[in-house]
């Protein structure tokens, strides 16, 4: 089926089943006959291909770039450190020294310097790894071990996404920029919390972050319990959609630690996703 | 003065209910919480705040609406797309304060000086009383940058309160990942506890967070949390960690004690007969041992 959607999985708090409702909903889109990709922006710690053991076709590096100096034409006036925001470059006893780390690519000493003595290079950061996982298209990143910049990276596994697909954005945690690079100009975000104080203060932040970016969204609550009313009491005050429970059921928690879909353990579950599939693209069309 | 960070990789692990129940456990500690975008320690140690102070973390351009010439040079210019053109408003150009990265570019060659480049206003840090001792966290506001640096504003602020009661222990809650928020949690750190689950996740995750450690070369301990879940699997991670040089100070059960407390706003050690605060208690008696 002809479709051009992103949804991105989102929640805040760690550990909530993001990875878990992108790999069933990518699964279920997929078997109903939609072009489904899943993108895991979570660069700092990839999971989805756990589950979905895709077969990988395609892998190339990221890169930032930083300065380059030409000590020949370098003449130590030090205007590349004065417009520097970042600390990663420096002139001292007329040299100048280099952070890479540090540097977020933004040109200014290149282009402040009189002496044309600045050029970049490109530094890696990470990779990017595509391929397909069934009919599913599947794209990660991975950031190297040290890296402290990741949103150059989520920016490059963003734009594997598939044209005239339903693209499945497995975002990271928090609240801040690696979530904000991963779900800006989405269509629709699914933010999955559970029914506990810390689940709940986190959607409340992720909530504020989301209506800070305008995008549309609904909840999908997972370990929840039917005596358990803190979600759906929380979501009505805040007055934001629930669009489905995922039960808190020991087998679904013991497939995923083996890396198995969770309606390969519990067939059952298999229309939850299927409601949230249709939910989502209630919602996403209105 | 012993720093101890708790990080774990993959998120919803359990970090902060183990760094809550260490907290209660130590006795003599400043405890800090750097997971500054999705903070939650304080819902189980119910600080009162005493100081509560602005968190400026870098600086950010906004167009002068008067001063504008609408020469388009700043859009040019910032590798950021944060400078939005939309010629139906005067003047055509704004800063997209959510891209802007702060660095200036656009301010220092606008021909018209029609860019403010000033420090901006990112969170707020407190510090606060808990019936535990001392308490260091912070609030990034929303849709804000530079994590990082709050990290380590947050982490000196404790350092300072714990070095002027010369108490024994920082224990510090970290965010999830392996990236800047996290590296400003570890860097120069005495001990990091690794907190992970017996998932295929939790041991991928595992490590890449036990790589930077490696990385910055500080000495690391693990738990695994609710290890009954998968023994087999809980079992790999913790020999698998052995084999890097990682010392096993634990396991965790699961137990139902550890979302009632939660509930009750409490560290679960309040609940002494639960198996999971005799488990905490292990824990923090095995890492005392080491650390000393």
């Amino acid at each position: 089926m002809a479709i051009n959607l992103t949804v991105a999985v989102a929640s805040g708090k760690g550990g909530t089943g993001k990875t878990t409702v992108s790999v069933n909903l990518a699964c279920v889109a997929a078997a109903t006959g939609y072009k489904a990709a899943y993108v895991d922006c979570d660069v700092e710690e990839p999971n989805g291909h756990l589950f979905l053991k895709p077969r990988i076709r395609r892998r190339y590096p990221v890169n930032v770039p930083v300065p380059v100096i030409d000590t020949g034409k370098c003449v130590a006036c030090g205007a590349c450190g004065e417009i520097c925001q970042y600390s990663a470059i420096l002139c001292i006893n007329k040299s100048v020294l280099t952070f890479e780390k540090m540097c977020h690519g933004c040109g200014g000493c290149q282009l402040v310097c009189p002496a044309a003595a600045i050029t970049e290079k490109g530094r890696e950061i990470g990779f990017v790894e595509e391929g397909e996982a069934g009919e599913i298209s599947f794209a990660h990143g991975k950031l190297n071990i040290g890296e402290a910049m990741s949103p150059p990276l989520i920016k490059a596994v963003r734009s594997a996404g598939q044209n005239n697909s339903l693209n499945i954005v497995d975002a990271p945690p928090g609240t801040s920029c690696p979530v904000i690079t991963a779900i800006r100009g989405v269509d629709f975000v699914i933010l999955v919390t559970e029914p506990t104080p810390f689940g709940l203060n986190d959607l409340g932040l992720a909530l504020d972050m989301i209506k800070e970016l305008g995008i549309p969204h609904a909840v999908v609550v997972n370990k929840s319990d039917p005596d358990n009313n803190l979600a759906r009491d929380f979501c009505r005050e805040k007055e934001v959609k629930l669009l489905v429970e995922i039960p808190d059921d020991r087998r679904i928690a013991e497939a995923y630690s083996r890396g198995q879909l969770a309606f390969s353990a519990a067939p059952g579950y298999r229309g939850v996703f299927e409601d949230l599939l249709i939910s989502i693209m209630k919602e996403a069309r209105r | 003065m012993k720093e101890i960070v708790i990080v774990s990789g993959k998120g919803g692990t359990g970090k902060t209910s183990v760094a809550a129940s260490l907290v209660a456990l130590a006795e003599s500690t400043v405890v800090a919480d750097c997971d500054v975008d999705a903070a939650d320690l304080h819902l189980v140690l119910k600080p009162q705040i005493k100081k509560t102070e602005d968190f400026t973390g870098g600086k950010s351009a906004r167009i002068v609406p008067g001063k504008c010439n609408n020469c388009g040079k700043c859009h040019e210019i910032c590798r950021f797309n944060a400078v939005i053109k939309d010629e139906s408003k005067q003047p055509a150009y704004f800063i997209d304060h959510i891209a802007c990265e702060g660095c200036g570019v656009c301010s220092y060659f606008c021909p018209e000086k029609a860019i403010d480049f000033e420090p901006s206003v990112n969170g707020q840090w407190f510090v606060s009383d808990t019936r535990y001792g001392s308490m260091v966290h912070a609030r990034l506001g929303i849709a804000e940058e530079n994590s990082g640096k709050l990290v380590s504003l947050v982490r000196s602020q404790a350092r300072m309160l714990a070095e002027k009661d010369n108490l024994p222990y920082i224990i510090v809650d970290g965010p999830p990942g392996i990236g800047c928020p996290v590296i400003s949690s570890i860097t120069g750190a005495d001990a990091v506890l690794i907190v992970t689950e017996p998932t295929v996740s939790g041991a991928h995750d595992l490590e890449r967070v036990a790589d930077l450690a490696g990385h910055f070369k500080i000495p690391t301990f693990l738990c695994v949390n609710k290890f009954d879940l998968n023994p087999e699997t809980a079992k790999n991670i913790e020999e698998k960690a052995e084999t890097r040089g990682i010392t096993v100070v634990g396991r965790i059960r699961y137990d139902r004690a550890v979302t009632e407390a939660q509930i009750k706003g409490l560290p679960v050690v309040a609940f002494p007969d639960s198996n999971v605060a005799k488990d905490m208690r292990t824990i923090w008696e095995n890492l005392e041992r080491e650390l000393n």
